[in-house]
């Protein structure tokens, strides 16, 4: 579906379901925000099982991203400012599930303005988020060489031989492909806000709405230790580490993460 | 600057798409044996149904022996996924049937594999999809015969049976400059010899039955899905990025991204036109794939040996593979295929017709069939066999003449394979 913010037009998968229509209209909005460099379909395995099992699930692409109108914005700041404007504009709050960049940008925005922000899943994220300099000479120059040490990087060493859990795809083919099609001049500026981004802890100390943290054990992109300090910030939350993931536990146990998500939504809305 | 982090060629031909069997160990690849799947719930069931959730729910749609194969060839070719099917030719009608309709045009290569050839000139028409045959050489000619309805362009990576070499990127830069998606058949060149994503190609098809099998044991195709076309920006492909009643208002390029004609290849595709892949044919397939790249450059330096011989041989009146300097594509394959064209090869022996008939009839070890890509060494005459049904005048412009013997080179001690070939040209000049 389209809707706009700001003048701009933002593209969302919706599990093919209206979030429109009558029999939802008092559910939960689920808000699905990407990391740097992907789109929404990184949450394929969630959306259209969120959008049938009463939420409102909107998987967004960020602005520049996707199908949503650039320009895409340049800090994790701008980004969590473009999210609340998205809960307005849907009609708010939302409870946002967000990878990486994403969980960034769901937890700054719930620090900054707590009431548009229902509840916070975050998942692949740690308290910085250090990116290697050849990813990001490669990233900044556009080369795809950035796609193929991301596809690399982000997942575990099972999903490296692969097993996909959806049959006959390959996982690091699909995170390759998904990043390469990100538009050029946008994966560098992305790199860099999640680089530059410091405010991850503090922000953490201050969410006050339910949060539920999915961390893998393999990431090696925000390694699991990297998360600890977000942990002990957020007293309360909810931890679930992911033997067999790496930085992308959406894709690589899906069963799983989809599970939790629905706990997570029913604490949420106790 | 540090390398992508992913196992290489060789390791993946072994390893990509399976973990050992973790309820049993199991170090190679299970056959599963199973038509069906138990559910762990009603929503689950309802969840595989719609697409909601991950997994096998009928083994005519996705079955674990088969996916494996899928996910390697995937991996091999650096596609984001891949569908296997009964045939290499049920590959092409399942890549064709996911986008096209009735009153689409395809430009077409007209240098293909008579089964190919066959269902674009004869078979598709009854069904509304026309195609214009085209110079493989020619990028322009491509470009030109390009109409509004055209919605695919079809060409092979190496062309059956003159080895005519595409030039990939030219090809795929002409498509996707008229918004359209180049499928490329791959299967003389296998992902060892060239990887045409990396060149710009959005669809692969091959006949798994023959190098990628290598055995000569069981028939299957496969369709990769490169991930890269913007199906979506094209706006001429609404099975993709239009709602599918079939499922409940999906669209696949919405909630699958790179993944959308792979996903409706199999939900779509495999559902209602069955033209699936059995596990225990899957199994044998695999046994080639693990064994592809010590395969294929030995299939590649035989060729070169039988070349050779056959350059020098009085009886041979020409000769047509790409590592052969008379070859047209000669340069253009040294730039693209590093590692050599491939063991299929045609010639022409001295005295036309009645002169291939006895060579055909004098062979010994070679064998008289018709297949390629076997690890045995193999024959044919395709003016009488694969390509009978085209006609006088569709030969002459594929370029095969009466003539020409195709050969598929195998895997046999060099030194006996050419000399099974002299024993059998001297034969065919008495």
């Amino acid at each position: 579906m389209h809707f706009e913010v700001a003048g701009r037009t933002v593209n969302a998968a919706t599990g093919a379901v209206s979030v429109d229509r009558p029999e939802v209209v008092d559910a939960p909005l689920v808000v699905l925000v990407h990391g740097a460099g992907m789109d929404r379909s990184v949450w394929s395995h969630q959306t259209r099982w969120l959008a049938h099992h009463d939420t409102r699930a909107l998987a967004v692409d960020l602005p520049g991203h996707g199908a949503s109108d650039g320009p895409a914005l340049s800090s994790v700041t701008d980004m969590a400012y473009w999210l609340c404007q998205v809960a307005d504009a849907l009609g708010g709050p939302i409870h946002v599930v967000g990878h990486s960049m994403g969980a960034f940008i769901g937890l700054e925005a719930s620090a900054t303005d707590p009431d548009r922000i229902a509840s916070l899943a975050l998942l692949g994220v740690g308290a910085t988020m250090a990116v290697h300099p050849d990813l990001q000479a490669a990233a900044d120059a556009d080369d795809p060489k950035a796609a193929a040490l991301m596809a690399g990087w982000m997942h575990g060493p099972d999903q490296q031989f692969g097993d996909n859990p959806t049959p006959g795809m390959s996982m690091t083919g699909t995170s390759q492909a998904t990043i390469e099609s990100c538009p050029p001049g946008v994966l560098g500026p992305d790199l860099r806000a999640c680089a530059a981004y410091d405010g991850a802890v503090t922000a953490a100390s201050t969410v006050s709405c339910p949060t539920t943290l999915i961390l893998g054990a393999l990431d090696r992109m925000t390694p699991r230790k990297t998360a600890q300090p977000l942990v002990d910030a957020m007293v309360g939350a909810t931890v679930v580490e992911l033997a067999a993931s790496g930085h992308a536990p959406m894709m690589e146990e899906p069963d799983t993460v989809r599970s939790v998500l629905g706990e997570h939504l029913v604490r949420a809305t106790a | 600057m540090v390398e992508p982090d992913n196992h290489r060629f060789d390791t993946r031909a072994l390893h990509a798409g399976q973990r050992p069997d973790p309820t049993t160990g199991s170090r190679a690849v299970p056959i599963h044996q199973t038509t069906s799947y138990v559910f762990d719930s009603v929503d689950h069931a309802a969840g595989l149904f719609n697409l909601e959730v991950s997994g096998h729910l009928y083994s005519r749609i996705s079955n674990p022996t088969v996916a494996v194969l899928e996910e390697r060839i995937a991996s091999l070719e650096g596609g984001v996924g891949a569908v296997c099917t009964a045939s290499g030719q049920a590959a092409f009608h399942l890549a064709m049937a996911t986008i096209l309709h009735a009153g689409d045009h395809v430009v077409a290569s007209r240098n293909i594999y008579g089964g190919s050839h066959n269902i674009l000139n004869l078979t598709m028409p009854r069904f509304g999809i026309t195609t214009s045959f085209v110079d493989p050489r020619d990028p322009a000619a491509f470009a030109k015969a390009i109409r509004p309805e055209t919605r695919l362009v079809f060409a092979e990576t190496l062309g059956n049976p003159g080895i005519e070499v595409l030039d990939i990127a030219a090809v795929a830069e002409v498509a996707h400059e008229a918004g359209l998606p180049l499928a490329v058949d791959s299967t003389f060149a296998t992902p060892y010899l060239i990887r045409p994503i990396d060149h710009g190609a959005d669809i692969i098809i091959h006949s798994v039955t023959k190098f990628l099998g290598g055995h000569g044991v069981a028939i299957g195709g496969v369709v990769v899905d490169g991930g890269r076309f913007d199906w979506a920006a094209s706006g001429k492909f609404p099975t993709l990025t239009e709602p599918y009643v079939g499922y409940h208002g999906i669209t696949f390029a919405e909630e699958f991204g790179p993944a959308a004609l792979s996903m409706r290849a199999r939900a779509e595709g495999l559902r209602d036109f069955g033209a699936c892949m059995s596990p225990a044919n899957a199994f044998y397939l695999l046994q080639g794939v693990e064994t592809l790249p010590v395969r294929m450059a030995r299939h590649v330096d035989n060729t070169h040996r039988v070349v050779e011989m056959l350059d020098a041989h009085e009886a041979v009146e020409w000769i047509r593979h790409p590592s052969h300097p008379s070859h047209p594509d000669h340069e253009l394959a040294a730039r693209l295929y590093p590692k050599g064209t491939g063991a299929i090869l045609s010639f022409g022996v001295r005295g036309g017709r009645e002169a291939g008939r006895k060579f055909i009839e004098a062979v010994g070890l070679a064998s008289h069939l018709a297949n390629v890509g076997d690890a045995k060494t193999l024959v044919i005459h395709p003016g009488s066999t694969t390509h009978q049904q085209m006609s006088a005048a569709d030969l002459a412009e594929a370029g095969i003449s009466e003539e020409l013997i195709r050969l598929s080179v195998g895997l046999e001690d060099p030194d006996d394979i050419c000399e099974d070939l002299a024993r059998a040209l001297r034969a065919s000049q008495r």
